[in-house]
């Protein structure tokens, strides 16, 4: 398949878009100091050469609109054509964020209403939409925990504990905040060990970081006396919501005891993932540690809308403008489609998909710990039988069939790891084909490894060798 | 909505795990916490909630918008949302799975090195939450690289800038972080050579600056490089069509907002966090690279790389947390890049320049007085008779966006207007500006 560069098809002379001649050079308005040297080598091509290097480029892509994308963590539900449209109505794309309010009353509503109903899912007091992204909103949500200890003058908490099953973004955001992590291994049965939390637990314990349900899959069930436990050592609880789709609408986290938690708009609420964003990472806080959240919040005032950043005890800002509008626009969008009593049917579906794949699979790729599930499940391989066959090569080999890949090698405490979230709104017809595949990749396993080594053999490109780019690396042309 | 499991499949499944009802599988839940009252407002249809979210976006009102401060209106080609929008690219992940990912590869590389070529700067990453989160992941790149102690930066970087740079770094055991003063609209590099101690890490300033005056980039990275500091140089992407590069004064990281380029204002989100540096520096780089691998048949094929500088491997001792990006918009700066082509942004950097030096011209023969003297880009300072407030609202009154007050940042410059004229305004609309801001002329 055809692979050139848009700039090995350029041709000098030839323009995409055509704009006003401008009338004097450069040189008219500025001193000769202060310019440009050498012209960029930036392609030079037709509109039409662009439209079909563009296009065609992403017929190289597997996506969820064409194919069954059960990337575990991920959440990759359908994401719905209408708010493709609505998202981008002129109105909302035209507000400038230093616009004067009585502008942008339409775009603070929306934001503020957004707030509003993720308050009343999560239970919480407040909610920030200012973090760009899951990790944004992580490291804005222990950074709320650090203001408010630092308000506190309690300078001893110099810890935040995260279980070995966390997302590698829960260590990585903690040392980021000037955290020093402590990790606590699981328990057998893949949730929190309360032996090991209540050895690691300790005046300088800032934060708890507890992903729920975990990355096994699995919900922690003593959730409340952990929260119990982290709050007599005098910690927060923080909830990396990342895997909130199995809980929307059937339980409030705020009921568990979580003090701070981040929602993903681009996971639960149904905003697309843009090839790797933009996101919108929320993040919600109990009422004690809520003034401590980054300024502005949107307010209701006397039925106008504003942004307030009269908050004396915030911890700052994140980002220079106040969140991923454009993204709070789909997740608004979302919320709107269901009410108080359909919103369970998302974290209902996207848990029996999952379960059914988990039992339908047990004979070829058996589920780690051996539980029902929550909205992913997390599989291995049968090493004894698959002839060096390894979680690689399976999710490889799937492309083949026309699957994407799920989430591999993690979390890391399962060997071989396959990460499977089918999500809400895949049909039983797509799991079972799904199913199908891996079965018989299994056989395939079994019988002609080398089929499945050699995998993927229907791709624009054959196994890609990833050490071969770190070597010498080729970053720009 | 938008599940399609019929009552007779949830059946068959159910039946297949073993359980008689859904609820049976969250038995894990503490019993107590489940199904809570939800408080929401009543479910729409897609036709009701068109009506309505069309409403919503109504009470937006439309500006003649003279307003830039870091976010800015420029022309959009359609070609860019019409690519940018196929479900190919918008409903795809992060591509782990290289083989099944090319197109989103491809347009990445294609992305770094555009940006690359625009800055002359070495390497570029796949992208940054914004400018401002892309400037603070910089200064601690460098506080990592050389091992000092002290952040420098100018007082005209933009305020939400500095607050995030504040923000994030503030947490760094020993950290000192000093703003450096501003002279005639400009860094004092006098006042800023006295600070550059043994103990300065880096220096970070913005040119055009928030006031929308060029820094003196050649002098600040001589003084910079000569006392052994980095120098982190924030840029705005679409002046360097024809404004000198941070690769000519040898700025070792630059970075930007993108939004510039291709990405509609949208309330200021999503932004696009341009971050660059020299190749020395690569493996401080927060956030992912996409470089050229072989397949097994020897064939060019794009991947993710130098992971093991990311959280997923390194936890902890990653150089950042950061993990999706803002990848769309990158997608659509690399389409209007390839769009615009060398001459095209070198001309839409032109007309830039023209539009606002013909405002500040049409203003200066009203009557108006111009703050600041130096070279700029798209924007500039006015003095007004009356605060810039009084100025701003009353023009909102008459649909236009008069400009950022700055009394918001500085009692002081309660009087200072920052104006912007981009490439989309017309000869028409510089005047009705001039004749709306005719009450507001200093000195009358």
């Amino acid at each position: 398949m055809e692979n050139k560069l848009s700039i090995e098809k350029s041709v000098p002379g030839r323009r995409g878009v055509r704009v006003e001649t401008p009338k004097g050079a450069p040189q008219a308005y500025l001193p000769a100091g202060c310019l440009r040297k050498r012209a960029p080598r930036l392609p030079e091509m037709s509109e039409l050469d662009a439209v079909r290097h563009f296009t065609n480029l992403s017929r190289k892509n597997y996506c969820l609109d064409s194919h069954f994308y059960p990337l575990g963590s991920c959440t990759m539900k359908y994401n719905p054509k209408a708010y493709d449209v609505l998202s981008v109505l002129e109105p909302f794309a035209q507000a400038h964020p230093f616009a004067p309010e009585e502008a942008v009353q339409g775009t603070l509503e929306m934001l503020y209403e957004l707030q509003e109903m993720l308050k009343e899912i999560t239970g919480l007091a407040a909610f920030t939409l200012q973090p760009a992204a899951g990790a944004h909103g992580e490291l804005t949500g222990i950074l709320t925990a650090r203001a408010y200890f630092d308000a506190r003058k309690d300078k001893k908490r110099t810890e935040v504990i995260v279980p070995d099953t966390a997302h590698g973004t829960n260590p990585a955001t903690s040392h980021m905040a000037g955290y020093t992590v402590v990790n606590i291994a699981s328990g057998p049965d893949g949730c929190v060990d309360k032996t090991a939390l209540k050895n690691a637990l300790s005046e300088r314990t800032a934060v708890v970081m507890l992903t729920v349900p975990n990355t096994v899959g699995l919900f922690e069930k003593d959730i409340r006396e952990i929260a119990d436990m982290v709050h007599a050592a005098g910690a927060l609880l923080y909830m990396d919501g990342a895997n909130f789709n199995a809980l929307i609408g059937v339980a409030k986290p705020a009921d568990f005891g979580v003090d701070l938690m981040h929602l993903n708009l681009h996971k639960t609420f149904a905003a697309p993932h843009g090839g790797g964003g933009p996101g919108s990472g929320p993040v919600g806080a109990a009422a004690h540690v809520a003034p401590y959240l980054p300024k502005p919040l949107v307010e209701k005032k006397n039925g106008k809308f504003t942004l307030n950043g009269k908050m004396p005890k915030s911890l700052g800002k994140m980002k220079a403008f106040y969140g991923n509008a454009a993204v709070c626009v789909r997740a608004y969008c979302y919320l709107r489609q269901f009410d108080g009593t359909t919103l369970k049917n998302i974290a209902e579906n996207a848990v029996l998909n999952a379960n059914y794949v988990r039992v339908c699979l047990k004979d070829a790729f058996p589920a780690y710990f051996d539980a029902p599930c929550m909205h992913e499940c997390v599989l291995t391989i049968q090493k004894d039988k698959m002839n060096g066959v390894h979680t690689t090569d399976v999710a490889k080999r799937l492309l083949d069939f026309g699957f994407y890949a799920p989430t591999i090698y993690f979390p890391l405490i399962v060997p071989e790891a396959i990460m499977i979230e089918p999500t809400e709104t895949e049909n039983k017809e797509s799991l079972d084909a799904f199913i199908l595949a891996l079965k018989r990749i299994f056989e395939e396993a079994v019988s002609q490894p080398q089929t499945v080594h050699d995998a993927p053999h229907s791709q624009p490109v054959k196994r890609i060798d990833e050490v071969s780019a770190a070597r010498e690396p080729n970053l720009r042309w | 909505m938008f599940t399609s499991n019929t009552p007779e499949n949830k059946k068959e499944m159910l039946a297949k795990i073993g359980v008689s009802s859904v609820s049976e599988l969250f038995a894990s839940l503490p019993e107590g916490l489940r199904y809570p009252v939800l408080n929401l407002p009543e479910a729409l249809t897609e036709a009701a909630l068109s009506r309505h979210v069309r409403e919503l976006a109504a009470k937006n009102k439309p500006l003649l918008n003279f307003i830039g401060a870091g976010c800015e209106e420029h022309f959009i080609p359609a070609a860019v949302n019409a690519l940018s929008s196929r479900g190919e690219f918008l409903t795809a992940y992060t591509p782990y799975q290289a083989e099944a990912s090319q197109g989103t590869l491809q347009t990445i590389y294609e992305f770094q090195s555009c940006i690359c070529e625009l800055f002359d700067m070495d390497v570029c990453s796949a992208s940054h939450y914004d400018g401002a989160t892309a400037l603070a992941e910089a200064c601690a790149a460098c506080l990592r690289i050389n091992g000092k102690s002290t952040v420098l930066y100018s007082a005209g970087l933009h305020p939400h800038y500095k607050t995030v740079l504040k923000t994030y770094l503030k947490h760094v055991p020993g950290l000192k972080l000093e703003e450096i003063p501003l002279k005639d609209g400009v860094t004092d590099v006098h006042a800023l050579k006295e600070k550059l101690t043994e103990q300065a890490s880096c220096f970070a300033a913005a040119t055009p600056n928030f006031l929308g005056q060029l820094e003196p980039m050649d002098e600040i990275s001589s003084a910079v490089h000569g006392a052994g500091a980095l120098l982190v140089s924030v840029v705005h992407p679409l002046s360097l069509g024809v404004l000198q590069t941070p690769g000519q004064y040898g700025a070792d990281f630059a970075v930007a907002e993108g939004q510039s380029l291709g990405n509609a204002m949208n309330f200021g989100g999503p932004g696009l966090g341009l971050f660059t540096c020299k190749k020395e520096y690569v493996r401080q780089m927060p956030g992912r690279i996409v470089g050229v691998a072989k397949d097994k048949d020897g064939q060019r094929a794009f991947v993710l790389t130098l992971q093991a500088r990311e959280q997923h491997i390194r936890r902890e001792r990653a150089a950042s947390n950061i993990c999706s990006n803002e990848a769309l918009c990158a997608l659509n700066a690399v389409i209007y890049l390839t769009l615009l082509g060398p001459q095209g942004i070198k001309e839409v950097a032109q007309l830039n320049l023209e539009r606002a030096h013909q405002l500040k011209d049409l203003l200066r023969a009203a009557g108006h007085k111009v703050e600041f003297e130096g070279p700029f880009f798209n924007e500039f300072v006015l003095r007004l008779n009356a605060p810039a407030k009084t100025a701003v609202k009353k023009l909102a009154k008459k649909g236009i966006g008069a400009g950022f007050d700055l009394g918001r940042v500085r009692k002081e410059w309660a009087d200072l207007l920052l104006v912007c004229a981009t490439e989309t305004k017309t000869k028409e609309d510089l005047c009705a500006y001039v004749n709306a801001l005719e009450g507001f002329v200093y000195g009358k």
